[in-house]
């Protein structure tokens, strides 16, 4: 009994606490994000944004999540019932499980395993399964469209996301995100690679189906793109999906660019600060310009995007890594 | 779904070879999407039938009629003074022009002579309207292509100017201030000093439009070469306002045959020279500045006098003298029960509403009521381009198109 207990029972339970000390904050993050971004675009547009709900508003989060699970479920005729279901369910699932390999701080992370970089671009990959099956399942027009511009649109950014990845395992020399936050001690990598940060940051606007890149749910084309026949739980889990993908993103900009944990400088006090402060700093600073990039830009049309993802993207990332390797050979730089 | 082989192609489809049997011709329906009337870029109850190729339209058929109130026929019951209101409800984005072309047509009618003060008064409220609508316009085609910002900026803008519709007429919106014979009411004190400010604070939101809108290269591939109108096409659909002055032709009402005191005024027709929507933009943008060069010059050059004309068989006296005199008090009672007579006769007046040229045909047969009133709405013939415009496009094009036409459906429906 004493064996199950420690030998099983306990490692479970350690690792069911872990992974809900990962989740509960990160639901909490998502939405105090809704938040900051309804605040943020009220005082870019001369308003106020929430402000009744709780001190400042700060309860509005809640009080919205309450009111869109107590909506009543609709389920469009004609609609495929199973795969209308699970869609928003992958969708919610895979924004989740990428945060299992993200480094909070050094050696805070639940699993550090030598692929993680792989692991996270096959979660984001699979991102555009809930999508399409939900276009599919909904029986709709516009759902329709909307999921075949998502599925075009995350393939096509893919593409040169990976190859933007590859220039900086380049310089780091391993898959796993724990190494490449420590090769950023000199210097991070966003000040090399400068284009490549620009170009991951706009790659993960799409990825995220972010404006300019919010084709998908383009609202004055397709209303509300893929999600337009959801109501109530599935499309709260769209929604909270959504947002948990725009914190992800964040996160992966700030370990591959911007030295993940690590302080800005590397001395005191800035060193007092714990990592996962700084951390989370480096993601805020990312969805404020999430945010700020949706108050200031108009929506691409479909075609432009592709044009910008397939002819303007995918050659210079190309470029770009074959320059940094011809840079890293011919100075000897290579990592060991 | 069993594989089929394509063996070739054919200008509607493609010809397949059936199973075991000799090849069956197959065409490729085109997706049929029904745009509206429930849709945030429809700009109201408009209706279109697309039927799409991709994301490439190839057919878009506008339908209208969903907001039809029976504006016209309802006017046949009504005196005169009691149908300048369902003007207001044509346009409501632009509701002293409408007004002002039919009492125009009724003062045309009645051949009646507006003191100069009246005529200054609307000439500076048509021109405070057309800023009104050109900031919905401009602010409302950004939002259809994805920049939710602008509409918030421009609104607080509206609000202002709304403030001075409600400080004439009491209503912000729907505010039956033009009347046959003048205005309803004198400008309150202090109104001309406000307006003038406003003039002088509103080229801020012009160049942060700008900043947002003009120089911002995604809003310009979204709009520049979208839904080309040539200058044949623009006279041929008869097409007016912007649309037709975006495509190149400088023509306007208020130059080419001035009412009020518009001949008065120094002011600029822009003209657009591609006849896209960019184009179209760009017009806009530049006749709000135009209005506000008018709206100064009707602030500075403001006569003093009555605001309308003296002659109490059309216009009702001051409350005041309703109260000593009992000629006055018939006047009014008969005013607003029984209305005026206008003589048998009929006209067409027509004035530049911020969308185009709204014009009234008024057919009286001398009674208290008109006989007919059609009303030449400038979006009805707008709307008919959208097809050509469209098509070809894509999808998204055709929100762009819609909203670079300016449609309002009180107006179009009536």
């Amino acid at each position: 009994m004493a064996e199950f207990f420690s030998g099983f029972l306990l490692p479970l339970i350690i690792m069911v606490l872990k992974i809900l000390a990962i989740t509960v904050p990160l639901l909490v993050a998502v939405a105090f994000m809704t938040y900051a971004e309804r605040k943020i675009m009220g005082a870019m547009q001369l308003r106020q944004g929430p402000s009744l709900v709780g001190p400042f508003g700060l309860l509005q989060p809640f009080a919205d999540g309450l009111k869109l699970f107590a909506k009543e479920q609709i389920l469009p005729e004609g609609a495929n019932r199973v795969v209308f279901y699970i869609a928003p369910m992958i969708t919610f699932f895979l924004a989740l499980v990428a945060w299992a390999v993200i480094p909070f701080d050094y050696g805070v992370v639940l699993s550090n395993i030598n692929v993680g970089v792989l692991y996270l671009f096959a979660i984001s990959s699979l991102g555009v399964y809930g999508i399409v099956m939900a276009g599919w399942a909904s029986n709709s027009r516009y759902a329709f469209l909307g999921a075949l511009r998502s599925a075009a649109q995350m393939v096509s950014y893919e593409v040169s996301m990976g190859l933007i990845i590859i220039s900086v395992l380049l310089c780091v020399g391993s898959l796993n995100l724990t190494a490449i936050v420590h090769a950023q001690e000199k210097v991070w990598f966003a000040i090399p690679l400068f284009p490549m940060f620009i170009m991951f940051f706009i790659s993960a606007l799409a990825e995220t189906n972010r404006s300019p890149f919010d084709l998908p749910e383009g609202e004055s084309e397709l209303v509300a793109g893929f999600m337009v026949e959801y109501s109530s739980a599935p499309f709260a889990l769209f929604f909270l999906g959504e947002y948990a993908n725009m914190i992800l993103m964040s996160a992966m900009t700030s370990i591959l660019f911007l030295g993940g944990w690590l302080s800005p400088l590397p001395f005191a006090p800035f060193t007092w600060v714990p990592g996962i402060v700084w951390f989370a700093l480096k993601i805020a600073a990312c969805l404020f310009t999430f945010v700020w990039v949706r108050a200031t830009m108009p929506r691409y049309r479909y075609d432009q995007l592709m044009r910008l993802g397939w002819k303007v993207f995918l050659p210079f990332s190309l470029f770009w890594v074959v320059l940094t390797a011809g840079v890293l050979v011919t100075f000897g730089w290579l990592p060991k | 779904m069993s594989m089929t082989t394509v063996t070739s192609e054919t200008a509607t489809g493609v010809v397949v070879a059936g199973p075991g049997g000799p090849a069956a011709k197959t065409q490729i329906k085109p997706y049929t999407m029904n745009f509206g009337p429930q849709h945030p870029a429809a700009h109201g109850v408009l209706r279109l039938v697309m039927e799409l190729n991709g994301e490439v339209v190839e057919r878009c058929d506008p339908h209208i009629g969903l907001l039809h109130r029976g504006t016209e026929k309802l006017i046949e019951y009504k005196t005169y003074i009691q149908a300048t209101p369902y003007f207001d409800r044509l346009d409501y984005v632009s509701p002293m022009c409408m007004e002002h072309a039919f009492v125009l047509g009724i003062e045309n009618l009645l051949q009646i002579k507006l003191p100069l003060r009246a005529q200054y008064i609307r000439v500076l409220f048509s021109e405070i309207t057309r800023i009104l609508n050109h900031i919905l316009a401009v602010t409302m085609g950004a939002i259809d292509v994805g920049a939710i910002t602008p509409p918030l900026w421009g609104f607080e803008q509206r609000e202002l100017l709304m403030e001075f519709y409600e400080r004439v007429s009491g209503a912000r919106l729907h505010a039956n201030y033009f009347r046959p014979g003048g205005v309803a009411w004198d400008l309150p004190d202090g109104l001309l000093e406000d307006i003038w400010a406003f003039t002088e604070n509103f080229p801020k939101f012009m160049e942060d439009v700008d900043n947002l809108l003009t120089d911002n290269r995604i809003f310009k591939q979204r709009t520049v070469d979208i839904g080309i109108v040539t200058k044949e096409q623009a006279l041929d659909w008869a097409f007016t306002g912007p649309m037709l002055r975006g495509s190149g032709v400088a023509w306007d009402l208020r130059k080419s045959q001035p009412y009020e005191v518009y001949d008065r005024m120094d002011f600029d027709i822009p003209v657009g020279l591609t006849g896209d929507c960019w184009a179209r933009y760009l017009v806009r943008m530049e006749e709000m500045r135009q209005s506000l060069r008018i709206i100064r010059q009707c602030c500075k050059e403001m006569p003093d006098g009555p605001y309308k004309i003296e002659d109490r068989k059309v216009s009702p006296p001051p409350r005041g003298e309703m109260k000593r005199s009992m000629e006055a008090l018939i006047h009014h009672f008969k005013l607003f029960t029984e209305g005026f007579h206008v003589p048998a006769g009929e006209t067409y007046t027509a004035i530049e509403a911020p969308k185009g040229e709204f014009g009234v045909y008024l057919v009286s047969d001398g009674t208290n009521k008109p006989y007919r009133c059609k009303i030449r709405a400038p979006g009805f013939a707008h709307l008919q381009g959208l097809d050509f415009m469209s098509k070809g496009h894509m999808l998204a094009d055709a929100v762009a198109n819609i909203a670079s036409m300016d449609i309002v459906f009180g107006e179009i429906d009536r």
